[in-house]
């Protein structure tokens, strides 16, 4: 698409000048435009790369990350040695996979039966209501998590107490918080991927619908051999794509939910949060950029495995 | 749509079917509303009450007291409000100017560069140095710990934005920035006059979800800020929430009497006054939010 439009734009295609400084000269404008972007990315970006060697160190902050003795793998195999990376990794990963699976599930179901609703102002306010959550900030996540189950004034404990039962201590209940975190994903996340997948069903070819009508399908035959049939590439992309990032993610809810409530950390820490706690609560920058490091690296693999899967099955969904 | 709608009504119903969906439906809508409504009726509800049973979805008596309370003392929520509005402001703004230029040069096909500068963005999304260099970068290097400019900067250009951006302006014409070109318009002048006011949609689109991170931001506070005048709204809202006692974040003096405080009552209220914006302003600019999600889950 390019090779089309830049000899239209070329004037002088004839002269085969056309170094960097030649194109800056003949495109100072648009160079002068990009510049603040790419000096944004440099700085906040590109410059913070070379500071995953503090994963390597014994940081001290007074000699500064390359004047602080260097201890190789020490902070990797300290952290493997814990079993606090094995259990973090494994509580990401666990926690994606659900995510991703029991996410696109409701996504499409809704997404289907949102479809076949006739009744046009009833679609239209249940699908506001339902992508509402996603514009909330996971601390009003955390306030309605707060809200409810709160041992001394929690909406469900005041329910459990008025049904003559006893309260239940959901925040030293370690076991209880998967299902928890699942459901606010669930409730925060359904919206947006249904209106995705809706977006799908309603741009599909109505003939083929008119069609399997013309031949007696009947309306639950449609769903079942068109609809969700013309939904399994959507889904496999979406799906496919998630897997690269199951090593990050959704550190907003894990924190807001969970906290510094250490009783709960077994089934609820996850990559980031240790991160984000090792820096901000212990001030042990090297074990955090060690697992930052290693989150980042597994995570360009994966990122990058994965799409080079899919440009060999399916080149026109890759990403590059 | 209205096809769909035809073939249906021609179709043989299958009304259990429908019933089915329609109910499914009508109660996940009821289960999204839920916690706000418990949040709501909880801000009204009276101290007393919510201390010896609990917040209630049906609370047996009403009291404005935590509101009255926050009228009459909301200095710093009020504060919180400010920085909250002065970094979306500011980041919203100036966070459009840079994204709208940078896509439309990525999209001027003369332009020689446009795909190494494309993957240099795209790259970052890829591979990060993690929080820690960051967090050095910020504190260390820019020294701005404690400023509220350490609220703006990291949120400001997304590469995703960026791309969207792009993506927009691919469905402008090439004809009309040829025919400008021709009439002598020099490439800024092209951009701000014809390329700006046709991607009104598209800057909606982007500015309202930069808009969003800013109002929704907290996590940048508690790395950064220390002084509590410079929280921004829902990182004040988190501190108040996790207090037994709100007084230190609410009160402006020592005059009162802290054990008559509706405590509870004031951390559900603050909550309302956090949310209370993007609820009311929501069905307004619903469409250009929907519109963004569809373009941005099509073309990355």
């Amino acid at each position: 698409m390019g090779r089309r439009a830049k000899t239209a734009a070329d004037p002088l295609p004839a002269r085969k000048r056309s170094g960097l400084l030649h194109e800056i000269k003949k495109h100072y404008v648009l160079f002068l435009m990009v510049l603040p972007a790419i000096v944004y990315f440099i700085v906040f970006c590109y410059i913070p790369m070379p500071g995953v060697y503090i994963a390597f160190v014994n940081y001290n902050i007074g000699k500064g990350i390359f004047g602080s003795p260097f201890v190789g793998l020490k902070n990797f195999s300290f952290l493997i040695r814990t079993g606090k990376l094995w259990l973090i990794t494994k509580n990401t990963l666990l926690y994606n996979l659900v995510f991703l699976a029991l996410g696109n599930f409701f996504q499409i179901a809704f997404a289907i039966m949102l479809s076949e609703i006739a009744c046009k102002p009833y679609k239209r306010v249940t699908q506001s209501v339902i992508l509402l959550p996603n514009f909330i900030s996971y601390v009003i996540v955390g306030v309605f998590a707060f809200n409810m189950f709160n041992y001394d004034y929690g909406f469900i404990n005041s329910l459990l107490v008025s049904a003559g039962q006893a309260r239940h201590a959901f925040y030293m209940d370690e076991g209880i918080w998967k299902y928890i975190i699942v459901a606010f994903k669930l409730w925060h996340d359904t919206g947006y991927g249904m209106i995705v997948y809706l977006a799908v069903i309603t741009g599909m070819d109505q003939e083929i619908y008119e069609a399997a009508k013309i031949d007696g399908a009947t309306e639950f035959q449609r769903i079942r051999y068109l609809t969700i049939p013309m939904l399994k590439s959507t889904f496999v992309m979406l799906f496919v794509f998630g897997l690269g990032g199951v090593l990050n993610g959704s550190f907003d809810l894990f924190y807001n939910l969970i906290g510094n409530n250490s009783v709960l950390f077994p089934q609820t820490d996850i990559i980031d949060t240790f991160v984000t706690r090792s820096l901000t609560g212990q001030f042990n920058f090297s074990q955090s950029a060690a697992v930052g490091f290693y989150q980042s690296l597994f995570g360009l693999i994966l990122v990058l495995s994965i799409n080079t899967i899919v440009r060999k099955v399916d080149p026109e969904n890759a990403l590059f | 749509m209205s096809r769909a709608l035809k073939h249906s009504s021609l179709e043989q119903k299958n009304v259990p079917m429908r019933v089915v969906f329609y109910l499914l439906i009508g109660l996940f809508t009821l289960i999204c509303l839920m916690p706000f409504l418990l949040m709501i009726t909880s801000s009204f509800m009276d101290e007393h009450e919510i201390i010896t049973e609990g917040y209630k979805l049906i609370p047996k008596s009403w009291s404005t007291a935590a509101y009255s309370y926050l009228l009459a003392n909301p200095k710093k929520l009020v504060n919180a409000y400010k920085v909250t509005i002065l970094i979306t402001v500011v980041g919203t703004a100036v966070g459009l100017l840079l994204m709208s230029m940078t896509g439309y040069v990525l999209n001027r096909k003369d332009f020689k560069y446009r795909n190494a500068i494309a993957f240099f963005i795209y790259f970052t999304t890829l591979f990060s140095g993690g929080l820690v260099p960051k967090y050095l970068l910020y504190v260390k290097y820019l020294n701005l710990k404690d400023s509220i400019v350490s609220l703006i900067l990291p949120g400001m250009l997304s590469a995703w934005s960026i791309f969207l951006m792009r993506n927009f302006m691919k469905s402008i014409p090439d004809s009309l920035y040829e025919s400008a070109n021709i009439d002598g318009a020099g490439d800024f002048r092209i951009y701000w006059q014809i390329f700006m006011p046709l991607a009104v949609p598209s800057l909606a689109t982007v500015g309202l979800f930069t808009a969003l991170g800013y109002w929704n931001e907290w996590y940048n506070a508690m790395l950064f800020i220390t002084s509590s005048d410079k929280f921004p709204l829902q990182y004040y809202l988190q501190k108040v929430v996790n207090q037994t006692s709100v007084s230190k974040y609410i009160n402006q003096g020592l005059t009162i009497d802290t054990a008559s405080l509706p405590n509870q009552s004031i951390k559900m209220a603050v909550a309302v006054v956090a949310t209370g914006p993007v609820v009311l302003f929501y069905p307004f600019v619903q469409r250009y939010f929907v519109s963004g999600l569809t373009i941005g889950s099509v073309k990355g």
